[in-house]
Formats: C-alpha cells, sequence, structure tokens
C-alpha cells in the first residue's frame, strides 16, 4: 500500500525539508518504520531505545489517532495520510534558564 | 453552555452599550453574552507571542478581568511578533507593557499582573481565582504544570502552541474531555527536538494561533453548543502552507492526571519531569580557547559545522565540514573513527544533539561539543564574527 506520511516542521530537518513522503505499509508502524529507514537521523526522535513510540509523538491515520485504534497495527489504506503530530511548545519562555532550548528566540539569555 | 452561572452576571451600564454594540447585535451573543464576558475572569499564561492577541482581543471583546502571568522584559527581538508590546516598553516588564496597552484599549478591564514565573509553588494559588486559563507559554514544564493546575482545580485551559510555522490548538477541559497528558504522557527529553532544534519564528503565527485561543475562551464564556468549541479537537496549522487541519482528541482512561485512578493528585517538580535536571551523561566539551590551541598547534581535529545552510551563509566555520545536524547519522561514513571530531552549532545544543545520535548509531571515534557554538566563538576568539 502506498500511504502519504505528513511530516511535521520539527522533524523535517531531517528530510531534507520535506513535507511529506511517500511509503509503502500495511499498517501504521509499517509505513512509520518505512519512512523512518529511508531517513535514519529520525529514528532516534520517533522511537525510544526499547523501540517503542515515544510519548511526545502522536501518529494520526486520516483524523484518528492510532492510539484510540489498533496502536501501530493500525490498519492503513492505499492512498491514505498517516500524519505525525509532535508535542511542541513554542509561544513564550517563562521558565528562566530551563535550559530546554538555548536556540528559542523568545528566551532571554 | 456557558461556564459562567447565571447568578454572577453583571448589568451593563449605558456606557458600556456602543462599545459593545457587534456583539450585542449577534444573537449567539447578545446582551447576555456580553454580561457573562463581564463578569468572567480569564489568566493569560506568558505576555508573548500568543499572548498578544490573547490579552488584546479579550480586553476589546469586554472580559471584566484579565490576568496576565510574566516574569520577563520587553526585549528588541518580542517586537517582531509579540504586537502588545512597543519600542517604547523595551526594557519593561511585560506585565506592566502588557496592563497599559490593554487600559489604553479598554478601561473597563480589571488588569491583574504577575510579575513572576509560574511555578508549582505558586500555581494554585493563582490560578484558583479563574474561570478560564490561555496557556500562552513556551516550555514544556510550564505546559505540564498549567494543565495539572487546570485539572485539579476544574478549570478549562485553552491550549495553543507553535514551532516555525506550525501551530497548534485545543480546548483541555477534563471535566469535558482529554487534557494535555492524555494526548502527550510526557515531553520530549531535553536535546531531542522539537524540544531544541533551531529556533525562528514566523510572526504572524502566534498572532493566528493566540487569536484562535481568544476565540475558543469568548465561546467557553458566552456558551455554545456541544460539538462548536475546540474541545476534543486539536486543531492543527501551517502558516506556509496556510492549511488546517484537524484530529480528533479523545480522553485517556489511563491519564495519570484526569483519568479513571489518577496518580498525580498535586502539583509535581516540573523540572525534574521534563528531565531538565539530569546532567548530560558523558558528553566531552571544549571551549572555543581550548579549540581555538588545538588549531594553532597543528593537532589533528576535524571540525564539523552542523549548522543550516542558511546560517552559514551568515558565516561559514573556517576549516570545518558542513554536515547539518539532520543529517549526521546518513552521512557518518563521511567522518573519520580515527580522527577526534569537534561539533560545531550556534549555540553548543544541536551539537550536543549530533553526538548523540552519532554515538547510538555506533560512531566509534572520539566526539567533543564546542561549547557555546559560534556565539561563544565569536565571543572568545574571533570578533569579528558575528552572534546571531
Ligand atoms: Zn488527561
Amino acid at each position: 500500500m502506498a500511504v502519504t506520511i505528513l511530516i511535521p516542521t520539527a522533524l523535517r530537518a531531517f528530510t531534507d525539508r520535506k513535507a511529506e513522503v511517500e511509503v509503502e505499509g500495511r499498517t501504521a508502524g509499517e509505513a512509520v518504520a518505512a519512512f523512518a529507514g529511508a531517513y535514519p537521523d529520525i529514528r532516534h526522535h520517533l522511537y525510544d531505545d526499547a523501540g517503542s513510540l515515544r510519548s511526545f509523538i502522536n501518529i494520526y491515520v486520516g483524523e484518528k489517532n492510532v492510539k484510540d485504534a489498533s496502536g501501530l497495527e493500525t490498519p492503513v489504506r492505499d492512498g491514505e495520510t498517516v500524519m505525525i503530530v509532535p508535542a511542541i511548545a513554542g509561544g513564550k519562555a517563562l521558565v528562566r534558564d530551563s535550559g530546554a532550548c538555548p536556540d528559542d528566540t523568545g528566551r532571554r539569555p | 453552555m456557558s461556564i459562567i452561572s447565571d447568578r454572577r452576571l453583571v448589568a451593563l451600564d449605558n456606557s458600556e452599550i456602543p462599545r459593545y454594540s457587534r456583539h450585542l447585535l449577534l444573537p449567539e451573543v447578545g446582551p447576555e453574552g456580553q454580561q457573562r464576558l463581564k463578569a468572567a475572569k480569564v489568566l493569560i499564561v506568558g505576555a508573548g507571542g500568543l499572548g498578544a492577541p490573547l490579552a488584546l482581543y479579550l480586553a476589546a471583546a469586554g472580559v471584566g478581568t484579565i490576568g496576565v502571568v510574566d516574569h520577563d522584559l520587553v526585549e528588541a527581538s518580542n517586537l517582531q511578533r509579540q504586537v502588545i508590546h512597543s519600542t517604547r516598553d523595551i526594557d519593561r516588564p511585560k506585565t506592566e507593557s502588557a496592563k497599559d496597552r490593554i487600559r489604553g484599549l479598554n478601561p473597563l478591564v480589571n488588569v491583574v499582573t504577575y510579575n513572576v514565573a509560574l511555578t508549582a509553588g505558586n500555581a494554585m494559588d493563582i490560578l484558583h481565582d479563574y474561570d478560564v486559563v490561555a496557556d500562552g507559554t513556551d516550555n514544556y514544564q510550564t505546559r505540564y504544570l498549567v494543565n495539572d493546575a487546570c485539572v485539579l482545580l476544574d478549570i478549562p485551559n485553552v491550549y495553543g502552541s507553535i514551532f516555525q510555522f506550525e501551530g497548534q490548538a485545543t480546548v483541555f477541559h477534563a471535566a469535558d474531555g482529554p487534557c494535555y497528558r492524555c494526548l502527550y504522557p510526557a515531553p520530549p527529553p531535553p536535546g531531542l527536538v522539537p524540544s531544541c532544534a533551531e529556533g525562528g519564528v514566523v510572526g504572524v503565527l502566534p498572532g493566528i494561533v493566540g487569536t484562535i485561543q481568544a476565540c475558543e475562551v469568548i465561546k467557553l464564556i458566552v456558551g455554545v453548543g456541544e460539538g462548536q468549541g475546540l474541545t476534543g479537537r486539536l486543531l492543527l496549522f501551517d502558516a506556509w502552507r496556510m492549511k488546517f487541519r484537524e484530529v480528533k482528541l479523545e480522553k485517556d482512561p489511563a491519564c495519570p492526571v484526569c483519568g479513571e485512578n489518577p496518580v498525580i493528585n498535586e502539583l509535581i517538580d516540573y523540572e525534574q519531569f521534563c528531565g531538565l535536571t539530569q546532567p548530560d551523561e558523558g558528553m566531552d566539551g571544549i571551549t572555543p580557547l581550548e579549540l581555538k590551541a588545538r588549531l594553532d598547534k597543528e593537532d589533528p581535529l576535524q571540525l564539523v559545522d552542523v549548522r543550516e545552510q542558511h546560517e552559514r551563509n551568515v558565516f561559514a566555520f573556517e576549516g570545518a565540514k558542513p554536515v547539518p545536524f539532520g543529517q549526521v547519522v546518513r552521512r557518518m561514513d563521511e567522518l573519520d573513527p580515527h580522527t577526534e571530531a569537534v561539533f560545531i552549532c550556534k549555540v553548543g545544543r544541536r551539537s550536543a544533539l549530533a553526538i548523540r545520535a552519532l554515538r547510538e548509531a555506533g560512531y566509534a571515534g572520539r566526539m567533543l561539543n564546542l561549547l557555546g557554538g559560534t556565539n561563544a566563538w565569536a565571543r572568545d576568539v574571533d570578533n569579528s564574527l558575528p552572534q546571531y
């Protein structure tokens, strides 16, 4: 099955800024694994050391979070989209010296 | 249904009628909705990119009491998007600047300022007085803090967040639907994107996302029908491709704070929860001065610049091989494991990320992180280079 992976901005540093790619897979898990296989730098950001999907990453098949379906076993149909939605936290720095992201523009030195 | 009960409605006096006439003309708002707005107390956490449109539109709409929490001063780099602050406000507390602007826009609003960082120690005291909280912060620990405090106090949390040119918005209200932890049980560990990628945000993005939050705040107060608010729906917005998408959000019965058997019954240590108190294990750093000394001695070193092309256009790091941090694993073969490698980025975060990724991918060579990145190099070694 050819499915389209929708890549969030936060992960486009690993995909040569591409916003979507086509991969093969019968389930959400297979599609995401194929995607991570094509861009190995992304693997560490999607999966933890045990190989589970990280808890700040959600995967949607269409409008549905796979957590609310069959997880990574959730089937995908030909032509369907698989969207990766990470937690993002931008807006405004409120805790000084958080160490979270010194590159952030909103943060004081 | 409105979150403001009928018994709290306050009559509008005649001087208020012209100001709010465009609301009064809408059957969905009308005099009753306007009275609810007048009675309502909304807390805005963060007077930055998201907080700016939130505060301005809520003030204009006639929200009776607006609280603003922020502990920062206005900086020049804020003005590209934080439209509540002006050039003359640089170096003033953001809360003061926001208060002046709200008062100028609508003197009928009671503005309460908190010029402090929101912490587990003060959050319950500050939040408990409010009907709605609008979260406009930019870090995970405050997001989880605001979420947990709102769940514990049963206050709806109107959520918005942004990254570069992408935004998310929803309403978390544990009484009616999911909370932030149902969606994301844990934040990214420090050093993993998106907790730490290059900064930058297109200035209008928080304007759009914060305005969506303001709209949802107003709807919670005025009251809308089932399915009309953003509860249970996550709105995703890509400003560059100008695309809105929407996905379903469901409550997690196992959620540690709003689930069936909650284990979080009070606020916790959010710095620790977000992994910010753990030292970075075993990564070797090198200061700009140490690197300069070794280069002068002509020590064999391979310099790897992991910044993006547009940053190298600001200036190239002399003698460094460019490998953007998102490609280091894919291009591992281009490095020589028998020569010590020094990784360079703007401030020393992405380079640390690159080292960690390479180590995990099995790279065997010795790796050093240039501490403080090119900014520190420009400060300590080569003043002719810009810090950006
Ligand atoms: Zn929850």
